[in-house]
């Protein structure tokens, strides 16, 4: 019976003393915990998709609790999470959130490009793109096996006919998919959205038309007809300039290919 | 001191003994923390940072307290109390007095707290019958060993996670293949180091 009460008592104060020296130590080493933290941390989205520019949206909340960088970075949690985050910080701002959202610029589905070849094996654009730029005979094009859907984390992104489609409510322009995307096809534009180039080719009129039925062409059409002068045709593809466009869509009606939408 | 001997139970708990994939212990760690290089370097040095520190406190505790009042039965939950003290300790104390290093290791270190590997360490010191200096160099070498399997794992797990195995094979199938596999590769190496050093 000695040994079993030694036990109990030994072993209680070991207890006892490792239970003292850490509340001791925790009460020693108090560490400030800034509540603000938190409450931004619960009004951001927590998908950490690096919009912000910080790697998640802790280090994000972080940041801006310490007044160091501006509020209307997070482009997931939108108009209502930026004015709670000015609203718990005290923050008073005339910017606005800068709205963002992702556009395919390709129109090749299964109907309008020709393919090379019949792409069978890991079903990733990541991976088919290092097979001689994928199964599409236009290499500029989205490879459509949807490496942006698997990313997105607003679910806005679907694949119909070897095609990514976005749905522009659902996306929250934070670039993700474009980071990801092996052809860089998909760009971060700024909202409102009133028409845009869909298509990346930079080759000849042409060879565009030989893979491609709603390839730009670079027949200069759009260009002459703007009348803001914000459409350029470089090495044979539309380029628009979006902060000068008011969305009159006169290049819309003159494009031949109906690439520009 | 015998240098030579220091070696070989270093060497011998790297390789021969490796605690992960040798004696199949810590595997949980294992496979959750070795999805990237860099987390899994960072929970393979805060292993090695336990480990030692463990030892440091239950090869006295064991030598001089338990075993002079007969008390050689409570070495599991004694053992088990003082690690998960000793690691919520140096959790307080990183994060009052070096915020950077905190950030880095803080995330793995609660993860570590009744981890079997750094209790089975400790416990092993005791049954091996080391001196002072011998446990503290089987909890650095049992250390290494880990930071070493976790870091070739990641390595394993990169490729497989980009290649595309069957359907059934998806996910954890084919990450505990790879690791059986790479556990037997380290079966080679026994009698490797006691006929080196002999």
């Amino acid at each position: 019976m000695d040994t079993i009460f030694v036990a109990i008592i030994s072993f209680s104060a070991i207890g006892l003393i490792c239970a003292v020296t850490i509340t001791v130590a925790s009460k020693l080493m108090f560490v400030k915990v800034d509540f603000n933290v938190e409450k931004v941390r619960k009004c951001l989205p927590g998908a950490n998709c690096g919009a912000c520019g910080y790697s998640s949206c802790d280090i994000y909340a972080e940041v801006v609790s310490k007044g160091e960088v501006a509020t209307n970075l997070c482009l997931p949690a939108g108009e209502a999470g930026f004015e709670a985050i000015n609203e718990i910080l005290g923050v008073k701002t005339s910017e606005g959130l800068a709205k963002m959202t992702a556009v395919v610029q390709c129109l090749g589905d299964t109907n309008t490009v020709k393919d090379k070849m019949k792409y069978v094996g890991i079903s990733t654009c990541f991976a088919a793109k290092q097979l001689f730029g994928g199964q599409e005979s236009c290499t500029f094009g989205c490879l459509g096996l949807g490496d942006c859907v698997a990313v997105c984390p607003s679910d806005a992104i679907c694949v119909k006919g070897r095609l990514a489609r976005i749905h522009p409510d659902r996306c929250s322009g934070c670039g993700v998919c474009a980071k990801v995307c092996p052809t860089n096809v998909i760009a971060i534009e700024p909202e409102p959205l009133h028409v845009a180039v869909r298509c990346k080719s930079k080759e000849r009129g042409k060879a565009v038309r030989q893979k491609c039925s709603r390839g730009c062409i670079g027949c200069k059409k759009c260009e002459t007809v703007c009348p803001v002068k914000t459409i350029q045709v470089v090495d044979s593809l539309a380029v628009i300039d979006h902060t000068l466009c008011y969305g009159c869509k006169e290049c819309v009606d003159v494009c031949i290919v109906k690439c520009i939408l | 001191m015998d240098f030579r001997a220091l070696i070989v139970i270093m060497m011998s708990a790297v390789l021969v003994n490796n605690y992960v994939l040798r004696q199949f212990l810590g595997v949980c760690p294992f496979l959750g923390v070795s999805r990237d290089f860099k987390s899994s370097v960072g929970m393979g040095f805060a292993v090695i940072f336990v480990m030692m520190l463990a030892t440091t406190v239950t090869w006295p505790i064991q030598i001089f307290l338990l075993n002079t009042s007969g008390l050689e039965f409570m070495q599991t939950v004694v053992f088990i109390l003082v690690i998960a003290t000793l690691v919520q300790l140096v959790e307080v104390v990183l994060k009052r007095y070096f915020p950077a290093l905190f950030a880095s290791l803080g995330v793995y270190l609660p993860l570590m707290t009744t981890n079997c590997a750094v209790l089975a360490v400790t416990i092993s010191n005791i049954n091996q019958g080391y001196t002072y200096a011998e446990a503290l160099v089987h909890a650095l070498g049992a250390g290494l060993g880990f930071l070493l399997a976790m870091v070739l794992f990641t390595g394993v797990r990169t490729q497989t996670e980009s290649a595309d195995p069957p359907e059934a094979f998806k996910g954890i199938p084919i990450t505990l293949i790879s690791a059986a596999l790479l556990s037997l590769a380290f079966f080679g190496f026994d009698g490797v180091i006691e006929n080196i050093f002999r």
